[in-house]
C-alpha cells in the first residue's frame, strides 16, 4: 500500500466499496481546513465606528490541505502528527464541529471525546452529568438514563456517585467522562489525545475498551503521538506534516515516518563548528556520523541491525595512547550506551600533530525506537578525565521500529508459555 | 493492494458542517431543555431558599416602584378606574419584563461563555441562547402563579380574557428569542454589544407601560409619538396583559393602537426581530467554533 517510495507523499487511496457492501463509515473527500486570523482583532463595535474604512486584513493558515481517506467499519484508524500538523482539526471537521471544505462522509452514531467532560457541571452530581453529557452525546434522555448504572460502575465511582463534581479528582473526573462516551453506544468513537491525562492503569482499560469496540465491529478514530500506541492498536494510520497527509498505511511505517520527521535531520552529519567543544584542545572531534555495515551513512537507525557509530579527529599536537569514547545519550539526557577504547586497546597508539583519524564503534541496534545524541570524548591516558575534546554536536539519529513497548532496550528476548500443573479441583466451567 | 477511487456516489449525503439547527428536532428539544432543567437545578437546589432567591428581585424591584409610586409620586394612584389594581398590574407588567431581561441579557454572552461545548461537542448551536430563553420561561411560570395569587388577593376575579395569558406569553417568548438569538451572534464579534444592550434594556423599561400606566403616557404624548410608544412589542404585550389578567377598566391594545389592523405593526416586529434573530445566528453558527 505505501509503494515502496520514500519520497513522503501520501500513498494510494483507500478502496472502501470493495465488493460493494461494506461502504466505508467515515470517508474524507479532498477536505481542506483554512483558518481566517485577522492581523488585529476588532471585537468592539466603537472600533468599528471609528475605523470604518480600517481594510481588515487576514493571514490565512492553512491548517489541513487535500486529505482523502476512508475507513472501514470495524477499523481502528489512527491520526498521527506532530503539534500544530492539523490532526485535532481534522478530527473536529470529521466531528462535524468545524466547517471544512470538501466533503465527509459519515455513517452511524458518533460519540466524541475531543476533550473528556466537556459540558459537566462542576455544581452537580455524577446522576445530573452524565445524563446530560449522555443528551449531549447523541442519547436521547431516556436512553441516558438507563445507561447512567453502567457508566458509574464502569467508571468504577459507585461510591461517589452522589459526590458534587468539583469534589472529584481529576482522576475521577476522567473516569466519568470516559465511561459515558463509551457507554453511549457509539458506532464511531473519536477520541482525541484525552487519554493521556489518566494513569497508567486506566489508560490500558481504556485500551482494552478500544479493542473490545473494534471487536465488536465498532470504529476508532484515534489522535495520538503516542507511537507505541498507535502501532499497537490501530490498523491504519494516516500522518501529517503541517496539514498536509505524507502517508497513509501500515501504522508502524507510520511511526517510523513520524520520527524521522520530529527527530531526522535533513542533512548529512554536521561538521565540528567552534560549538559544543570542551577540552585541550590538542585534538577536535570533526564530524560525526553513523554508518551501516556497509559504509552507507544514516540519519536513522532500524532496529537490530548492525550500525557504527563513527568519529573523525584531527589531531593539533602529538598525543600518544589517548582513549575515545561514546556517550549515546537517550530523549532524557540519560546515558543509555557509553563505550570506549580504554577497555579492549588501552595503548591506541602514537598520533601525530595534523594527523587525521577515524573512531568506530560498531554495535546491534537495541536501543528502543526514539533519538539519540552521542557525544564523543577524546581523553588522554590513565583515568579518562583528562579531556582532550568533549564535542557536543548536534548530530543525532532515530531509531526506528515497531516494538515501542517502552523499555530502554529492546533485546531480543524469547517468550514461552508452558503449563506445568492441572487445576487440583475441576473448574465449575468445565 | 490495487488503488481504487471510492464510488463517492455510493456514499449519500456528506455531512455538514455545525449549525444553528441539526440532527432533528427531538434532538433539538431534549438538549434545550434539558440544559435548562440543569441550570435550574443548578441554581436553585445549592441554596435552601431555592426558588425564593429568584423571586427576590422582581419582588424587591416591585416594593421600591409600588412604595415610591402611590406613597410619594402618587401615580398608582391616579384617577381613573384604569388605576385599579395598580399593584397587581405593576407586579405583572415586571414579572413579564423581568423575564424580558433575564432571557436577552443571559443570552448575550451565551455562545462565547459556552465555549468549551462549542468547540468540543458537535450539537446545534442554537441550543445554546435557546436554553438561557428556556430558563428564564421556567422562572416567568412560577412568578406567574405568585402573580395570579397576589391579584386574587388583591380582589382582581378570574375572568375569561385570563385565556389569552399564553397568547401573550407564547409571543413574549417569541419576541425575547429573537433578540437573544441576535445578540449571542453579534456578540462574538462585537463585545461591547453587552453594555450597549443593558442601556437598552433599560430604555425598553421606561418604554414600556410597566411603572406608568397607558392612559397617563397617552395623556402627555402627542398621537404620532404615542403611536410610536404603541409599536414596541412590550409595550403592546404587557398592556394586553394588563387588560386581560387584571383589569379591563385599562385599555386593551387594540384601543390604544386604533384598530386590529394596526395591532399588525408590533406583531410584524415580533416575527421580524424573530427572522433577522435566526438569520443572523444561523449565518455564524457555522464558524463561530473557530472565530470565538
Amino acid at each position: 500500500m505505501n509503494g515502496g517510495s520514500a519520497s513522503g507523499t501520501l500513498s494510494a487511496m483507500p478502496t472502501p466499496a470493495v465488493g460493494g457492501e461494506r461502504l466505508p463509515v467515515v470517508v474524507a473527500r479532498s477536505v481542506s481546513k483554512t483558518f481566517h486570523i485577522p492581523e488585529q482583532r476588532v471585537h468592539t463595535l466603537k472600533e468599528r465606528a471609528l475605523h470604518p474604512r480600517r481594510r481588515l486584513r487576514n493571514v490565512d493558515f492553512h491548517a489541513l490541505r487535500d486529505v482523502s481517506f476512508a475507513i472501514e467499519p470495524g477499523e481502528f484508524f489512527g491520526i498521527a502528527g506532530r503539534n500544530g500538523s492539523g490532526k485535532s482539526t481534522l478530527l473536529k471537521c470529521l466531528a462535524g464541529i468545524y466547517q471544512a471544505d470538501g466533503e465527509i462522509w459519515r455513517r452511524g452514531r458518533l460519540s466524541t471525546l475531543i476533550e473528556l467532560g466537556v459540558g459537566f457541571n462542576p455544581e452537580m452530581a455524577a446522576r445530573d452529568n452524565v445524563v446530560m453529557n449522555g443528551i449531549m452525546l447523541g442519547l436521547s434522555p431516556r436512553e441516558a438514563r438507563k445507561r447512567y448504572e453502567s457508566v458509574i460502575d464502569f467508571a468504577e465511582l459507585q461510591e461517589f456517585k452522589d459526590l458534587k463534581l468539583k469534589n472529584y479528582s481529576s482522576g475521577m473526573h476522567v473516569r466519568l467522562a470516559f465511561s459515558v462516551a463509551v457507554q453511549v453506544d457509539a458506532d464511531i468513537l473519536m477520541v482525541d489525545e484525552v487519554l493521556a491525562v489518566g494513569d497508567a492503569a486506566f489508560q490500558q482499560k481504556c485500551f482494552d475498551v478500544f479493542n473490545d469496540l473494534r471487536d465488536k465491529g465498532r470504529t476508532i478514530v484515534f489522535v495520538t503521538h503516542d507511537m507505541g500506541a498507535l502501532q499497537r492498536f490501530c490498523h491504519r494510520g494516516l500522518l501529517l506534516q503541517r496539514g498536509n497527509p505524507v502517508y497513509l498505511g501500515e501504522p508502524h511505517e507510520v511511526a517510523d515516518r513520524y520520527l524521522e520527521l520530529n527527530f531526522g535531520r535533513d542533512g548529512q552529519a554536521i561538521e565540528a563548528t567552534g560549538d559544543g567543544h570542551s577540552g585541550d584542545g590538542e585534538a577536535r572531534v570533526v564530524e560525526v556520523w553513523m554508518e551501516r555495515e556497509r559504509g552507507e551513512r544514516l540519519l536513522s537507525a532500524p532496529q537490530h541491525q548492525r550500525v557504527t557509530l563513527k568519529a573523525r579527529v584531527l589531531f593539533m599536537v602529538d598525543v600518544t595512547d589517548p582513549s575515545a569514547s561514546v556517550y549515546v545519550y537517550n530523549e532524557e539526557h540519560r546515558a543509555v550506551v557509553i563505550a570506549t577504547t580504554a577497555v579492549d586497546n588501552e595503548r591506541t597508539g602514537q598520533f601525530e600533530a595534523g594527523e587525521e583519524v577515524v573512531f568506530s564503534f560498531t554495535f546491534d541496534n537495541v536501543l528502543a525506537p526514539g533519538r539519540y545524541l552521542p557525544v564523543f570524548q577524546l581523553a588522554h591516558r590513565g583515568s579518562g578525565l583528562d579531556v582532550i575534546d568533549r564535542f557536543e554536536g548536534s548530530f543525532s539519529f532515530v531509531v526506528t521500529g515497531p516494538g515501542a513497548l517502552g523499555g530502554l532496550v529492546d533485546l531480543p528476548v524469547q517468550s514461552e508459555v508452558s503449563r506445568v500443573g492441572v487445576p487440583l479441583t475441576p473448574s465449575p466451567r468445565a | 493492494m490495487s488503488v481504487q477511487t471510492p464510488a463517492y456516489e455510493s456514499l449519500g449525503r456528506p455531512i455538514r458542517g455545525p449549525r444553528a439547527i441539526s440532527g432533528g428536532w427531538r434532538r433539538f428539544w431534549h438538549l434545550t431543555f434539558n440544559i435548562a432543567v440543569m441550570q435550574w437545578k443548578v441554581r436553585f437546589y445549592g441554596s435552601a431558599l431555592g426558588y425564593l432567591w429568584q423571586l427576590v428581585r422582581p419582588l424587591l424591584l416591585f416594593l421600591v416602584l409600588y412604595v415610591f409610586f402611590t406613597q410619594i409620586a402618587h401615580i398608582g394612584k391616579g384617577p381613573g378606574p384604569s388605576y385599579d389594581y395598580y399593584g397587581a398590574q405593576l407586579l405583572g407588567a415586571i414579572v413579564l419584563f423581568t423575564f424580558f431581561g433575564e432571557a436577552t441579557m443571559g443570552a448575550v454572552r451565551s455562545v462565547v461563555e459556552n465555549e468549551p461545548l462549542v468547540r468540543k461537542i458537535q450539537f446545534p448551536r442554537l441550543v445554546i441562547p435557546l436554553s438561557i430563553v428556556m430558563l428564564a420561561f421556567f422562572n416567568l411560570c412560577l412568578n406567574l402563579v405568585v402573580v395570579t395569587i397576589f391579584a386574587l388577593a388583591a380582589g382582581v376575579r378570574p375572568m375569561l380574557t385570563w385565556l389569552e395569558l399564553p397568547v401573550i406569553v407564547a409571543l413574549l417568548v417569541i419576541f425575547s428569542a429573537g433578540i437573544a438569538m441576535l445578540l449571542s451572534a453579534l456578540y462574538v464579534y462585537l463585545r461591547d454589544i453587552q453594555p450597549i444592550w443593558e442601556v437598552l434594556n433599560q430604555v425598553i423599561f421606561y418604554a414600556s407601560p410597566i411603572i406608568i400606566p397607558v392612559v397617563t403616557v397617552q395623556e402627555h404624548l402627542s398621537p404620532t409619538l404615542f403611536h410610536i410608544y404603541m409599536l414596541n412589542p412590550l409595550a403592546v404585550l404587557v398592556q394586553q396583559f394588563r387588560h386581560a389578567f387584571i383589569t379591563h377598566a385599562t385599555p386593551n391594545a387594540e384601543s390604544l393602537l386604533g384598530s386590529y389592523a394596526a395591532l399588525l405593526a408590533p406583531l410584524a416586529i415580533i416575527v421580524a426581530i424573530f427572522a433577522i434573530g435566526f438569520w443572523v445566528f444561523n449565518r455564524i453558527a457555522p464558524r463561530v467554533a473557530e472565530d470565538l
